[in-house]
């Protein structure tokens, strides 16, 4: 194998694992918040891939879809998280995981009905449909787009969190909600926002991932498992866990198929296991019990 | 008590004598609701009694379903190999995926469970040998003490004797020593570590326990169906089976098994009228984890005042 063509497969593993923490990113932003994994998140990316579809085949612009798809599954984000999910935050968590497991059949069967079950592709912009030459190899540029937007997006998320008023907010609620509305903070309100939020990122994603991956009803849930392999593996609630986990899986996954082709699909699956064997909280976990 | 024998034993001479007076459609449903709420008895074991949440049952079902296929295709039509061979199987698996699993709780092992029952999809989707993602067609039946299984009477009864013998185990295991233990670190595990019982051991053996029975689940399934496929691994099969416990009510054994019939005859009246099944799982997930979340049993219970 070329040196050229190891590069490409790490700017492969690159791009998928940036995609990766766009999605996981929400995962762990909501369950830091509400306590609750939401396995409907997945969805929120399906949901995304067809708002996109949707807003290109109107307006034929890809960048509008990668502003409104985000707009439109985050507003579905925060009325789920105001119709069904609130009024269970006093019972256990078990049944708001479950009631998001019931959300995936919900969401992928209204999408196959508005839609049809068939694949459909989403061409990249203009400006990225082409390719590049790195390192001497042709590599489609597009990928290369998602690799700049995604560190981006992961310098702007830290910023935001990190650095800003609304972020102080959000690492408070995410430390102990109860005090943060004691200090006179609308915590309800932040709930919404963050759960919304976390929607509009994996919305965000599957535009994203559409001229990669096209869109089909299955996606979300088969997305769902990577994302939650990311965020077992670099610890729930951490943003940094996100982003590290995110990197490995996605080079696992790239590497599994071109060492090990046919069980690549298993590889990822053996970092989950290893990690949980040394580190049961994750990589950048809280300690557990 | 005695009226608890006496009424399973007279459900169980009725589900016996049913192709007496029913049609084949209606016999072939109930030996699904039997399987299917072997299933979901063997989850309920897990869910209700010892509070751990699997979200990866179907690992073991599709173990117990791809060995029973494997062992009856390729090495005749023992009972060894239709039953035997699946249940140790599924046992070695979820020692394993158990071994894995329970260092971790709550959403973790909702996570690591889903995620390695999704681990064997992607594996039998792969693999040439267990027919990539065709699966294995054509598993023949087995023979059992010298009586053939292609017989629907012989089929009958060997479905319902594992379902009915299932349903005794696991009913026997809630209330013996080891059944209290486990409803013990359900309510309160930090409190059972310090009286000194062995936490981990406990939940491990129940993980196996409701693993075996879920593989034998598979096998029969397979055996039923004549064929396996990958699906059979997919999160949507372990989904189906939450759903049954859920519905029947988490914690009654009795429930999962309602909880099952309620499934599938919902399901075959529905899917003759509406290709919308999956919405109509989703809505039912939804609207029974809001709004009765005791499921059937729970909100029987509520009515006419019996009690666990």
């Amino acid at each position: 194998m070329l040196l050229s063509d190891l590069l490409a497969q790490a700017l492969n593993g690159l791009s998928y694992g940036v995609l990766l923490f766009l999605l996981s990113v929400g995962l762990t932003l909501i369950f830091g918040m509400l306590d609750v994994v939401n396995l409907a998140h997945g969805s929120f990316y399906m949901l995304g891939a067809y708002a996109g579809l949707a807003t290109i085949a109107a307006s034929g612009n890809f960048w509008l879809a990668l502003l409104i798809a985000p707009l439109v599954v985050g507003l579905i984000g925060a009325v789920m998280e105001r119709a069904v999910l609130r009024p269970l935050y006093r019972r256990p968590t078990l049944d708001q995981v479950l009631l998001t497991f019931g959300f995936i059949y919900v969401f992928e069967d209204v999408v196959k009905w508005i839609w049809g079950g068939t694949i459909r592709s989403i061409p990249p912009p203009d400006l990225f449909a082409g390719s590049v030459r790195v390192f001497g190899g042709a590599f489609p540029s597009y990928r290369l787009f998602v690799i700049v937007f995604g560190l981006a997006m992961a310098v702007l998320l830290w910023l935001l969190i990190e650095r800003t008023r609304l972020g102080a907010i959000i690492r408070a609620g995410v430390y102990d909600a109860e005090m943060t509305a004691g200090m006179g903070i609308n915590i309800r309100l932040v709930f919404t926002g963050v759960f919304a939020f976390g929607a509009a990122l994996g919305g965000l994603s599957g535009v994203i991932a559409g001229p990669i991956q096209s869109a089909q009803p299955p996606m979300g849930a088969t997305i769902l498992v990577p994302a939650l392999i990311v965020v077992v593996v670099g610890g729930l609630g951490s943003l940094k866990g996100s982003l590290i986990g995110s990197l490995l899986i996605g080079q696992a996954e790239v590497w599994g198929k071109v060492w090990l082709p046919n069980v690549s699909m298993a590889m990822i699956y053996v970092v989950m296991a290893a990690v949980v064997l040394l580190r049961p909280q994750g990589l950048f976990g809280r300690p557990l019990r | 008590m005695i009226w608890r024998a006496l009424g399973f034993s007279l459900a169980m001479v009725a589900v016996l004598l049913f192709p007496r007076v029913a049609g084949t459609y209606p016999v072939k449903l109930l030996e699904e609701i039997l399987i299917w709420g072997m299933f979901a008895m063997s989850l309920d074991l897990l869910m209700g009694y010892a509070g751990m949440v699997s979200f990866g049952h179907s690992a073991f079902f599709g173990v117990g379903g791809y060995v029973a296929a494997l062992a009856l295709t390729h090495w005749g039509a023992h009972a060894a190999a239709g039953l035997l061979l699946p249940a140790v199987a599924a046992a070695v698996a979820a020692l394993v995926i158990g071994f894995f699993s329970i260092r971790v709780s709550g959403v973790y092992f909702i996570m690591l469970t889903l995620a390695f029952s999704q681990m064997f999809y992607a594996v039998t989707f792969q693999v040439a040998a267990l027919g990539a993602e065709d699966g294995i067609v054509g598993v023949p039946r087995p023979r059992l003490l010298g009586v053939d299984l292609n017989g629907a009477t012989a089929f009958h009864v060997y479905i319902t004797a594992f379902a009915g013998l299932t349903a005794l185990v696991l009913w026997r295991i809630v209330r013996s020593p080891f059944g209290h233990v486990l409803r013990g670190i359900h309510d309160n595990e930090a409190r059972m570590q310090a009286v000194g019982y062995a936490v981990d051991r406990y939940k491990l053996l129940a993980f196996v326990i409701a693993g075996t029975i879920a593989g034998v689940a598979g096998a029969l399934y397979t055996q039923f169906v004549g064929s396996i496929t990958p699906e059979a691994f997919l999160w949507r099969t372990s989904g189906e089976a939450l759903l049954m416990v859920i519905i029947g009510g988490t914690g009654t054994l009795g429930g999962a098994l309602l909880g099952a019939a309620a499934f599938i005859l919902l399901q075959s009246l529905v899917s003759s009228y509406t290709e919308r099944w999956m919405l109509l799982l989703g809505v039912t997930f939804i609207v029974f984890v809001l709004f009765a979340p005791g499921g059937i049993v729970g909100a029987l219970r509520g009515r006419v005042g019996l009690r666990a």
